[in-house]
């Protein structure tokens, strides 16, 4: 839409800026100075430039680290975003107690602590004691030892990963479909359109702002997914399913030296921004290209 | 083009209704012409746009039939009444040309495309749209997307009704004479019924050749935009028709005519027998049917504002407790303080208990 | 029907959901050496004193109230703040709008872990160590975004000639906001609170480090659970099924919002 240009918006907007600001740039700051020192003990610090910026791009476990990160955050945007969108058109329009225990259970998973969910997967897929574990050994005939068998490993933290956070897609879609007004619809019957015209012709379109939102966001936070995959696997077997938040702790806890270890977390930082910025300019240009 | 009737159809958004006040729409029955130009005037919450939306078949009514040329649709959709709305904000498909938007419909249908082309080529050019067709329709003004909204009802040559649910309602005010003379225009052309809900009495007057006006879920009356002026059949019809509307003064019946506030108006002998055993009467007259002089014969009345429009002049006078406003043309002076007003007895209309007498 | 094909996948998809839940309640109703010995899919004695232990223990129920507090305070700052940033981004243009609106998000691109020393040695400087106040503020620094992105998007979906519409009307800007606007963007404003409440209700690293007792969330309690004879599971798992009611109820109370949606009627 055409926007009213007005510079007082800015009071509108202090407030977030100064929040937000506060939280982050002076810790940021912090972790620059941090990443640019050598840090034997807080009274001995050396100055040290790039050097810590160098050996960490340079680094192959890192390297292989960015790698099984980039898959998995591939393919978690592949399963999560369609599936999303799918079970938020299968859900009921109208209010009533249909629509009530749907959202509630929907919401179920999002709302246990990571920690906790880690724990529960663990019981629940060993073959000898949890309900999936014991179903895919015993009656699908798969010996299943997750922690030994790295395809295995990733098939788990995959379906943990699925399970947990595909019902944050699914509410915003479904928010979104909420949006739509009846009219669309009921123009759409008039002209006689068919299910799948009014999805790509009407919803679609029209979701395009919260698809956005989901897809930044799943990226963003499985880029940096940490502690449910550690502890369901702890990053193995060996270095199979450690992914580049897994490793940077690894690192962190090995090393003693917080230089280092603020390096790696700028590094992080950039190839998170970079991924978003290009993901963001994509999907606005589409959703440009629509609207104007 | 079809002949659309109620019988006895009724609405309730209530799954069980009550009462009357329960009801957005009343019992009724009402009958809509080939291509005739409609309007349905009243304000909000009059039921209108329910009226509006069980014509078209995106609503069941609660009771009745509804009938077209005939045929029982009250279970037929909007599809196969061969209905085409436009909604009060433009409805367009964002991601589609303006061609692509007009030849939505049809393509739906299956029909070919030399005469996919041809038709929208027609509705686009009948409405100004032709050098708008290969535009994405989502660039386009208010006005011009309630176009291209009209002209997807209008490229199907079997459409049996237009409804329109207020839609000038986003567009700019300086814009919506055009499209009301566009519309005048499409009717014209293609005589098919249109039905035209508002609540503004100008739109409605300016474009319907019959105005049914509701209020609180009934039609109150239902007339040619003349006959609502000069005779309106309720009070409510006549106060919220003409600007400003008609002037209602509680008065008894006496020998020759009307009392009201001491003084006489002479009322005809018909309508006093008629009104003889009635309570609640009321003299009903419009303010362009009463003369104003200095003085003379009539009513004694204390002159208070005056309101120059331009066009005329309203002069709001005082007649003991009741107020009584005056249509005056503007080259005619006022008096001051006292003047004396006339009946045009013609023109004078007799109310009992909110029903017109006669 | 076409309706009742597609009922059928949610259903699937609903008890898939619940599946781990269910066993989650499972194991929160057994002994620790019961869950671990075999596998049971009803509890043949279920105990309920891994729900009383909880129940009963003052630095456990704390642990919730204590979160349920912070995580509040938080909430009803992100929605506060986020509501007019998001109408000045969706409706007005201008100096560096669409950099800041970028760099909000980038707030949420970083990963934590190597910020909590900053941010503890901030939040000490200011004397606001283990308080509900220091955690709801250390958590808008990624739900603030994260608020003004969602409503931004659903606020761009209401036409603008509705606003202008109520200020010739004569309306206020804010009493526009409040009486026309809001209700429209219902369904945004029900996920934001929903997104907003659940984000920093499991967020631990941060809660963790800038609490000592008096704010110690429940997240934090959890990890109590880990002693030297192992992990007490069936402790862990009442736990987390207690920690689903809040938050359920959150969304419960959201349900409408974000369920009916937009609602265009005569302005």
């Amino acid at each position: 839409m055409q926007k009213w240009q007005n510079q007082r918006a800015w009071f509108l907007v202090i407030p977030v800026v100064v929040l937000v600001a506060f939280n982050a740039l002076i810790p940021l700051m912090t972790v620059v100075n941090y990443s640019v020192q050598d840090i034997f003990d807080p009274t001995h610090r050396i100055f040290v430039g790039t050097e810590w910026y160098q050996e960490m791009l340079l680094n192959s476990r890192l390297q292989h680290a960015l790698l099984r990160q980039l898959i998995f955050s591939g393919l978690v945007l592949l399963i999560e975003l369609p599936l999303g969108v799918a079970i938020a058109l299968t859900m009921p329009r109208r209010g009533g107690w249909a629509i009530s225990a749907t959202l509630v259970i929907i919401a179920l998973p999002l709302l246990i602590p990571w920690n906790v969910i880690g724990t529960i997967w663990v019981i629940f897929l060993r073959p000898d004691v949890g309900l999936l574990g014991h179903f895919i050994d015993h009656t699908l005939g798969i010996h299943f030892d997750y922690p030994t068998v790295p395809l295995q490993a990733w098939i788990s933290v995959m379906m943990m990963e699925v399970w947990h956070w595909t019902p944050l897609v699914v509410l915003l879609a479904y928010a979104g479909l909420r949006s739509i007004p009846d009219a669309y619809y009921q123009a759409a019957s008039i002209d006689a359109a068919s299910r799948w015209a009014v999805f790509r012709y009407i919803e679609l379109p029209k979701m395009r702002g919260v698809l956005t939102i989901a897809v930044l966001l799943r990226f963003m936070d499985s880029f940096l997914i940490y502690t449910e995959p550690f502890v369901l696997t702890g990053g193995g077997p060996g270095d199979a399913t450690t992914f580049l938040s897994i490793y940077l702790v690894k690192l962190a806890v090995g090393e003693f030296d917080v230089g280092k270890a603020a390096a790696f977390s700028i590094i992080y930082f950039l190839i998170v921004l970079l991924f978003s910025y290009v993901f963001y300019q994509v999907l606005l240009r589409a959703q440009r290209g629509e609207v104007r | 083009m079809a002949l659309i009737e109620f019988e006895n159809v009724a609405h309730s958004y209530l799954r069980s209704p009550a009462r009357m006040e329960d009801y957005a729409l009343r019992p009724m029955n009402l009958a809509w012409q080939h291509g005739g130009a409609y309007a349905l005037l009243g304000p909000s919450g009059s039921g209108k746009t329910t009226l509006l939306n069980i014509i078209s078949g995106l609503l069941r009514p609660s009771a009745g039939r509804v009938l077209f040329d005939g045929r029982d649709v009250t279970d037929s959709s909007t599809v196969q009444r061969n209905i085409a709305q436009v909604f009060q904000f433009p409805v367009i498909y964002d991601t589609m040309t303006v061609f692509d938007n007009l030849a939505f419909p049809l393509r739906n249908r299956g029909v070919a495309s030399a005469e996919v082309r041809s038709r929208v080529s027609e509705v686009a050019e009948m409405l100004e749209l032709t050098d708008d067709l290969r535009r994405r329709a989502s660039g386009l003004a208010a006005d011009e997307k309630q176009k291209v909204s009209l002209g997807r009802g209008l490229v199907r040559s079997d459409v049996s009704a237009i409804l329109f649910d207020e839609p000038l309602t986003v567009v700019d005010p300086y814009l919506k004479w055009r499209l009301r003379r566009k519309l005048k225009e499409i009717h014209k052309r293609y005589s098919v019924t249109l039905i035209y809900v508002t609540h503004d009495q100008g739109e409605a007057l300016t474009f319907a050749d019959r105005v049914v006006v509701m209020h609180d879920g009934s039609v109150l009356q239902e007339g040619t935009p003349q006959e609502l002026f000069d005779t309106p059949t309720h009070r409510f019809v006549g106060y919220f028709i003409g600007s400003p509307g008609m002037n209602f003064l509680p008065c008894r019946l006496s020998a020759d005519g009307a009392e009201v506030a001491g003084q006489f108006i002479p009322l005809a002998a018909a309508l006093r027998s008629k009104a003889a055993q009635a309570t609640g009467l009321e003299i009903g007259i419009r303010p362009e049917a009463i003369g104003l002089k200095g003085s003379g014969k009539g009513l004694a009345v204390e002159i208070g504002d005056v309101v120059n429009l331009g066009t005329r002049k309203v002069a709001t006078c005082r007649l003991g407790e009741h107020e009584i406003k005056v249509v005056v043309p503007p080259e005619q002076p006022i008096p001051s303080e006292r003047g004396v007003l006339e009946f045009n007895p013609a023109m004078t209309r007799l109310y009992a208990d909110g029903r017109l007498v006669g | 029907m076409k309706d009742r094909g597609r009922f059928i996948w949610l259903l699937v998809y609903l008890l898939v959901l619940l599946l781990p839940i269910y066993w989650m309640l499972n194991m929160s109703l057994r002994d620790n050496n019961d869950i671990m010995s075999r596998l049971a899919f009803f509890p043949d004695h279920p105990v309920l004193h891994n729900y009383i232990e909880i129940l009963t223990d003052p630095s456990w129920y704390w642990g919730y109230i204590n979160s349920f507090a912070y995580v509040s305070i938080n909430t009803a700052i992100c929605l506060v703040v986020a509501l007019p940033a998001a109408y000045a981004f969706s409706r007005y243009r201008f100096l560096g709008d669409k950099h800041l609106f970028f760099w909000l998000l980038t707030n949420r691109m970083a990963p934590a872990a190597v910020f909590l020393l900053p941010v503890f040695q901030l939040y000490s400087a200011l004397g606001l160590l283990d308080t509900y106040i220091a955690v709801a503020l250390a958590h808008t620094l990624f739900n603030v975004p994260l608020a003004v992105w969602i409503l931004e998007g659903f606020m761009s979906g209401v036409p603008r000639e509705i606003d202008e519409t109520a200020f010739i009307d004569g309306y206020s800007l804010p009493r526009f906001f409040l009486v026309v606007f809001i209700p429209l963007i219902r369904a945004g404003v029900g996920v934001t609170a929903f997104f907003c409440f659940m984000f920093s209700w499991v967020e631990l690293l941060f809660a963790r480090t800038l609490t000592v007792t008096n704010a110690k969330p429940i997240a934090v309690v959890m990890t109590r659970t880990v002693s030297a004879s192992g992990l007490d599971w069936g402790l862990l798992a009442a736990a987390g099924m207690l920690t689903i009611v809040p938050g359920a109820l959150v969304i419960y109370f959201v349900r409408n919002y974000i369920a009916k949606g937009f609602a265009l009627g005569r302005v």
